[in-house]
């Protein structure tokens, strides 16, 4: 049967050749984004769940500035945790449910590294706009302004350890059906070390310490994260994904 | 397409500088203790459109996603092109399309998008013209910048069958390709599929649905 | 080498194997434990500075010990499961993760109850506490992640993992948390951290802690036991052992 006859093209088989790691990361990197920009509730969502969560505490506690001021780096910090872990569900769920994910295995690339293309848009549209608008809610809570910088800066680095710890919580509860409290648990704890140095770097400019040893431990973290994360996320997504 | 049913049901391959072989031995998939298939021998060649058939739960799709060299926790012998899985694993991925249960689209994008992310994946460079004449064989024209959350789940389906068309790949491996699939799509996917066995190509596929193409097909039952 | 791997492996071999080893297990542990606690709390002499109280800690240390420990053991436990596919392995882990909570939970409560006489308070942010507190936590989101999942196999798979990711994190989190500790308040003297502790007082200690870990190591062989029967439940050798027994 001669192949003119069919509009399809003759199957040749073709040996792997050098993928380009980049491309894929980018492609996966700028997709999300791309999503993104058509769902902008889902990037606001966070946003205005730290500014509601922030202006509580006045509410519960005391609207006495001296007082805001003492608990503001960790109510900011905090708050932040929890927004980030209010938005990580998400972090993989539409790609599990629409089967992108099963094909994001298939793909030439390691798995591990898609992911942190994921996680990197995650962060972009969470974790630094968060950074951003810290230093609006640190006015509201009488934080003094020299630490302003500080606050902007702990927080877009410990957002991103932030946003790749939460991604091996995300990835091993995606395949769930009610897996975001169940992710809380996991994450939470994990956490902590990144809230600890986060706080101390704000508190540390207030008190007019040094602020570097703390955002050196942070970078730190991002470091190690950066290392260990990618392949327990990779892990945890085949597990999900293969059930 | 004219389609006439005097075609054997293997290709004659001879001829195509195509040999295309995956043969499994023994496969078997156990899982929390109980075994969803056991001692199962299957050997695809090129021309061949294998339908996978069995009721619900009998490890169909496990049993794509063992052939698709993804899924690793199976026991028997797999091999691509007479190598055994493990050092043709890339070979075989790089000869190999496989659509999932789930379309593998993302409601958030448009179709030309979704697809210049799977060209991406895989870094195959086509243009968006490629990518709108693969769209069209599917029957989306004029939905190439909707995006797919706004479609009908026939057409999502659509677009993760365009793929079929716009990346060249030997061996398909279509976990029901049918679903959501209207009676001419049906019609004109399994002329496509029927087309790429005529070229050498070979298909393993699994589908509830009655065929009219059914008796040109390779079986094998689960369950 | 593989053999052997294989062999340590197999449920069944583990089964009767582990049948002689187990009533010298409980045996050792009752033992160590019975005299280490009269020892440790009739016997030792009690502390000139916090009197009779300070024998918590022939409880307290030996739990808080197994406590990391068993995460370790748990996490390992993982690694072999998902490397080698060994799923005794993972029965092991699965049996370990409740004890380990416990003694968590048991570290925590001693902990509470040693600070009503020293701090006059039950809970203070001690970094050693905190670090227990988190630890538990850990330990609750590995027990929960596994029994959330349908599939067994899926289960296992995701707590190995989560124990892997908890054991790096542990020292990362103790170090943070010690750090966050001396920020905030001078160290006080904690419960543990105490200068050159008598022959009479420290003796019984390790024999409490040696004597914790038996009761470990027998209680987790017997209840791996019972998981290999509850899994394999459908196999020849099982149902012919029921049959046996009955």
């Amino acid at each position: 049967m001669p192949p003119s006859e069919t509009t399809q093209r003759v199957a040749v088989l073709a040996e792997p050749t050098s993928r380009r790691l980049g491309v894929a990361f980018g492609a996966t990197l700028l997709r999300d984004l791309n999503r993104v920009r058509r769902r902008r509730g889902e990037v606001l969502n966070p946003l205005v769940f730290y500014a509601l969560a922030v202006s509580l505490f006045p509410i519960g506690i005391s609207p006495e500035a001296e007082l805001l001021a003492v608990m503001a780096p960790g109510l900011l910090w905090v708050t932040a945790l929890l927004a980030t872990l209010l938005s990580l569900d998400g972090l993989f769920r539409s790609d599990f449910d629409d089967g992108s994910l099963e094909q994001m295995m298939l793909s030439p690339q390691p798995l591990a590294a898609l992911s942190i293309a994921k996680v990197a848009a995650h962060w972009l549209v969470t974790g630094l706009p968060l950074a951003l608008m810290a230093p609006l809610l640190g006015i509201m809570l009488a934080l003094p302004f020299h630490s302003m910088g500080v606050l902007m800066a702990s927080l877009a680095l410990g957002s991103a350890s932030l946003s790749l710890i939460g991604g091996i919580g995300a990835a091993l509860t995606v395949g769930l059906p009610r897996g975001g409290v169940l992710l809380s648990l996991l994450v939470l704890p994990l956490y902590i070390p990144v809230l600890i140095f986060g706080t101390g770097a704000v508190q540390a400019a207030i008190q007019g310490d040094a602020v570097l040893p703390h955002l050196a431990m942070l970078g730190a973290l991002l470091a190690a994260a950066l290392i260990f994360a990618p392949w327990a996320i990779a892990a945890s997504l085949r597990i999900s994904i293969n059930g | 397409m004219a389609l006439s049913v005097e075609f054997k049901p293997v290709f004659d391959c001879v001829g195509w500088h195509v040999s295309l072989s995956l043969q499994g031995r023994q496969l078997g998939c156990e899982r929390d203790g109980r075994w969803l298939f056991e001692g199962l021998d299957i050997d695809v060649h090129c021309g061949d459109i294998w339908h996978v058939a069995g009721p619900n739960g009998s490890g169909k799709t496990t049993l794509l996603k063992v052939l698709a060299g993804q899924f690793n926790e199976f026991c028997g012998a797999l091999h691509w092109q007479g190598k055994p899985l493990g050092q043709s694993r890339e070979h075989l991925a790089a000869n190999m399309l496989y659509l999932g249960h789930s379309p593998g689209v993302s409601a958030g994008l448009t179709p030309l998008e979704n697809l210049a992310w799977y060209e991406a994946l895989h870094d195959e460079c086509s243009d968006a013209t490629q990518r709108e004449a693969a769209l069209a064989v599917m029957g989306l024209e004029g939905f190439e910048d909707v995006p797919v959350g706004h479609l009908s789940a026939g057409q999502q389906r659509r677009v993760a069958l365009a793929r079929l068309s716009l990346t060249p790949r030997a061996l398909w491996i279509l976990d029901e390709p049918f679903t959501a699939i209207d009676q001419a799509g049906v019609e004109a996917l399994e002329a496509q599929l029927l087309a790429h066995a005529r070229a050498g190509g070979a298909v393993v596929m699994t589908t509830h649905h009655v065929l009219a193409i059914d008796h040109l097909l390779r079986h094998v039952a689960l369950g | 080498m593989w053999g052997l791997i294989h062999k340590l492996g197999s449920p069944k071999w583990f089964y009767y194997r582990s049948a002689a080893l187990q009533p010298w297990c409980w045996g050792v542990a009752t033992v160590l434990l019975l005299v280490g606690s009269v020892w440790g709390l009739v016997f030792a002499p009690a502390d000139y500075q916090q009197g009779n109280s300070f024998r918590i800690i022939y409880v307290h240390v030996p739990a808080a010990f197994l406590a990391q420990s068993v995460f370790v053991a748990m996490a390992v436990s993982g690694l072999v499961f998902m490397v080698w596919k060994i799923k005794l392995a993972d029965m092991a882990a699965a049996a370990m993760a409740p004890l380990g909570a416990a003694m968590t939970f048991v570290a925590l409560f001693s902990g509470a109850v040693w600070g009503v006489p020293t701090w006059g308070t039950w809970w203070i942010w001690d970094a050693r506490l905190t670090s227990m507190l988190i630890l538990l936590f850990l330990y609750l989101g590995v027990i929960a992640l596994r029994g959330a999942f349908s599939r067994r196999d899926s289960g296992a798979r995701a707590a190995s993992v989560l124990a892997m990711v908890g054991v790096i994190n542990i020292p990362i989190i103790k170090y943070s948390v010690d750090w966050w500790y001396t920020l905030h308040q001078p160290a006080s003297f904690t419960l543990t951290s105490r200068p050159a502790m008598p022959m009479e007082m420290w003796l019984p200690l390790l024999i409490m802690v040696v004597g914790f870990y038996g009761f470990f190591i027998a209680l987790t062989l017997t209840r791996t036991r019972s998981e290999i029967l509850r899994r394999e439940a459908n196999t020849r050798w099982v149902k012919a052992l029921l049959e046996e027994v009955n």
